[in-house]
């Protein structure tokens, strides 16, 4: 379980990026994260896992503090953890099994992963999880090798193996096609149901995220203001989200970054069911 | 016609016209001036001569005296090691001062890199030649003397590439091994060295190249190898010896380069 | 797919490069051996060595505590040497290059000039600096003359090399632009490859002037003028203090050198 209290954080610059964030994520709970470029999506997820200090607030899983922690115990914090990130941010010139153990650099000595000397249970779960994902042939291959898709599967196979009690989730699909986009999103879902694991996905694709969450966070100049089931995310609470925008054609259109001019009457449902 | 008001196309504004003149201006002046330095204590009596010099050398050099060889095989094989080893030991160095430079990695932004950029400038600064006179008078003449002079020379070369490698690394990558809990050796391990090691490799190879040019003089001030049979036969004015280092010297560059050359297609 | 047989556990790492294993032991236990074979030819004698670390500790205080005033008028002499020298060559150098540069890009000049200016360019890079001047310095006399002939000749190849893979690397479709329009030779070198290459060129140029200013604290040593004599008079002579004096200049310079064309390499882009 995840409860965050009060959190802010201010940039050096004085860009207030979150301010009083607190909201708490039960277990085997899917929080779909929303809200405009710039709102502090990316900044939350990354203070939980302590990428971005926090400047004030605490940060609590199961009972450990995260904000309090340092140097080891941070490490030891951070493995438990898993983060998937956007653009995959795999290892490009290690081998695919190489970047799904990584997962496991928390918990073996340095030597040992210098060595790549992993335990045969490590090893084995490493295959156990690239099976699943669909990937069992290619562990030997570079991750640049591979297309997008593939490297976000070894992305999940990686957050996974550090059997996380907790997933953060980037803009997962933010490069990839509509298709790809649902078979990442089903098989982190899959994931999280399976292992009863709670995730917070930060999401660019409001239909996405309403399609695979249990639950929607909307944030807007790094304050929430939308907390609820994704079906209550109705034309005005996405106005409150995002500003004025005619919802009704925009709606499932992914990046909505920037409101595109309203003459675009392209049928946007075609992008999300065009698969 | 209208003169006034047509759009007159020009090149440049007359302000920037009238600096570039100027600024040429001053080259050309500063170079005719620093000419007229130099030359003063020239005798130009030898600069005249020296065609005939040229074709007195050249007419004494050929034919290069081939069984001269012989002696030059263990000279070689000693300018080699310089290099090499030279190399080695720079690398093992600048690896370490890499890190300690490079904004992304260094310890410390005020104190470690000035001090790690002071090295390699210091390094850089100074010619191999310089090095090895100064440790041929500390330690006395020999490999070592030569091998150091090649350590020292290669720190701020290899360094230098290599923490500006070093600072264009992919950060999202560092940022998600860091996310798995790794420590700091181990972010260095999985998400740095992968990413820096064919412009590590390339480095090291194209600097072996550069010391095996440069460890062929270093025998001049006394540091072994080739230099040595290079000062005695210049004392000695044994022209065609001097011929037969040379082509020596020549053929072990172009196989240098080549083997570089090879290396560094295989590693990128 | 087919099926994966149950569950594995072992995993060893391929290798990276030398996929073939016979190779990859002999090249590996081939490096081994050399490298044995190299460290014995090292002959250390370590009481010369323990002797020396009197003077490197000498050494190093003199260069904490150097002595600019003693040898002031011999240092100021080579420091206007080289620094003549520096300036001379390089100007000197690229006058020459660019011609020589172009003469040596494929995509610009006929086979014959092409193969010539590449011979050129072969010879000057093949040979240390410190040869060049050796050999000029037995024609031309002792004197800084000779260290400007042999800066502007490795300048030469140095500049020509890396401008010839410059415009070699330029843009294809501008230059048949330009040629499209019925230019001649020389309009398309002035029009199309020009822009291309020329803050490439300044670039270099005065990346070339640091290094002709730090080899010409060399040439001296073998006769052809510059700080290179002046260093090696007072390190023959166990003045560490001044030699320190001078190591210190040097490095000053190219700091003030290396800062200054990164700022005006920035005012030309």
């Amino acid at each position: 379980m995840l409860k965050l209290e009060n959190v802010s954080k201010t940039y050096k610059t004085g860009d207030k990026a979150l301010q009083g964030i607190r909201f708490e994520v039960p277990a085997g709970q899917v929080v779909g994260l929303i809200g405009p470029s710039g709102a502090g999506k990316s900044s939350l997820i990354r203070c939980i896992n302590r990428l971005v200090e926090p400047t004030a607030g605490s940060i609590l899983l199961g009972d450990t503090d995260l904000t309090r922690l340092n140097g080891r115990s941070l490490r030891q914090a951070r493995r438990r953890i898993g983060m998937i990130f956007q653009e995959y941010a795999l290892v490009e010139r290690l081998t695919v099994m190489e970047n799904v153990l990584s997962g496991r650099l928390g918990y073996v000595p340095a030597w040992r992963s210098f060595l790549r000397r992993y335990s045969p249970e490590d090893i084995g779960q490493a295959f156990a999880l690239l099976e699943k994902v669909g990937l069992a042939d290619h562990y030997n291959k570079r991750a640049d090798a591979l297309s997008g898709g593939q490297r976000q599967r070894v992305g999940i196979a990686r957050a996974l193996e550090q059997n996380p009690e907790l997933l953060l989730v980037d803009e997962p699909t933010a490069s990839l096609d509509p298709k790809t986009s649902r078979q990442i999103m089903r098989l982190i879902r899959g994931a999280c149901q399976e292992r009863s694991l709670p995730a917070i996905i930060n999401i660019h694709d409001v239909m996405l995220a309403q399609q695979f969450s249990d639950r929607i966070i909307g944030l807007r100049n790094g304050e929430v203001v939308f907390d609820g089931a994704p079906d209550e995310l109705t034309n005005e609470v996405l106005t409150r989200i995002y500003g004025d925008e005619d919802w009704t054609q925009l709606r499932g259109q992914e990046s909505s970054e920037e409101s595109t001019d309203g003459s675009s009457d392209a049928p946007s449902v075609d992008l999300a069911e065009g698969v | 016609m209208t003169t006034s008001s047509s759009p007159v196309w020009q090149y440049r504004t007359r302000k920037q016209t009238l600096l570039r003149w100027l600024g040429w201006f001053w080259l050309v002046a500063l170079t005719v001036f620093c000419w007229q330095l130099m030359n003063e204590n020239t005798i130009w009596a030898f600069v005249s001569d020296a065609p005939a010099q040229a074709a007195d050398i050249g007419s004494r050099m050929f034919p290069p005296a081939w069984s001269y060889v012989g002696e030059l095989w263990q000279p070689l094989w000693d300018t080699i090691n310089i290099a090499t080893l030279g190399t080695l030991l720079g690398i093992m160095i600048a690896v370490p001062v890499a890190f300690l430079a490079a904004s992304n990695t260094t310890p410390s932004v005020r104190f470690v890199r000035p001090l790690a950029l002071l090295i390699i400038v210091a390094s850089r600064s100074i010619n191999a030649l310089i090095w090895a006179l100064l440790l041929v008078a500390i330690i006395g003449p020999g490999l070592l003397a030569g091998i150091i002079a090649i350590g020292l020379r290669s720190i701020g070369f290899v360094a230098k590439l290599l923490y500006e490698a070093i600072e264009e690394i992919d950060v999202t990558q560092v940022e998600a091994v860091r996310a798995t809990g790794a420590s700091g050796a181990q972010v260095i391990d999985y998400a740095i060295v992968p990413q820096i090691l064919p412009a590590f490799w390339g480095i090291s190879v194209f600097r072996w190249d550069i010391n095996i040019r440069e460890s062929t003089i270093l025998g001049l001030v006394g540091a072994g190898g080739l230099g040595i049979q290079l000062n005695a036969s210049l004392a000695t004015l044994a022209w065609n010896q001097v011929a037969t280092i040379f082509l020596l010297i020549l053929g072990t560059v172009v196989v240098s380069e080549w083997v570089s050359a090879r290396v560094r297609q295989a590693v990128l | 797919m087919d099926h994966q047989p149950t569950v594995r556990s072992t995993w060893k790492r391929p290798p990276l490069l030398l996929t073939n294993t016979l190779w990859r032991r002999l090249i590996y236990s081939g490096a081994l051996i050399y490298l044995v074979l190299a460290v014995q030819t090292v002959e250390v004698d370590w009481q010369r060595v323990y002797l020396g670390l009197e003077r490197g500790w000498r050494f190093i205080e003199g260069f904490l505590v150097p002595d600019f005033t003693t040898r002031w008028r011999d240092i100021h002499e080579g420091l206007i040497e080289s620094l003549t020298i520096t300036l001379t060559s390089t100007v000197a150098g690229i006058l020459i290059s660019v011609p020589i540069g172009i003469g040596a890009a494929r995509n610009l000049a006929p086979a014959p000039v092409y193969l010539a200016c590449r011979g050129i360019i072969t010879l000057s890079r093949s040979f240390q600096e410190i040869i060049i001047a050796i050999l000029l310095v037995a024609m031309f006399g002792f004197g800084p003359f000779a260290g400007f002939l042999t800066l502007a000749f490795a300048t030469i190849g140095f500049l020509s090399k890396l401008l010839a893979e410059e415009i070699e690397s330029c843009d294809r479709s501008q230059i048949e632009a330009i040629r499209a329009t019925g230019a001649s030779w020389w309009q398309v070198v002035n029009y199309s490859v020009q822009p291309q290459v020329m803050p490439r060129l300044v670039g270099l140029s005065l990346y070339r002037l640091d290094i002709n200013f730090r080899e010409s604290a060399v040439i001296g040593i073998v006769g052809a003028g510059g700080i290179g004599a002046t260093l090696n008079t007072a390190i023959d002579r166990y003045e560490y203090d001044s030699a320190g004096a001078i190591l210190i200049l040097i490095i000053a310079i190219v700091l003030v050198v290396e800062y200054s064309s990164s700022y005006i390499r920035r005012w030309v882009q």
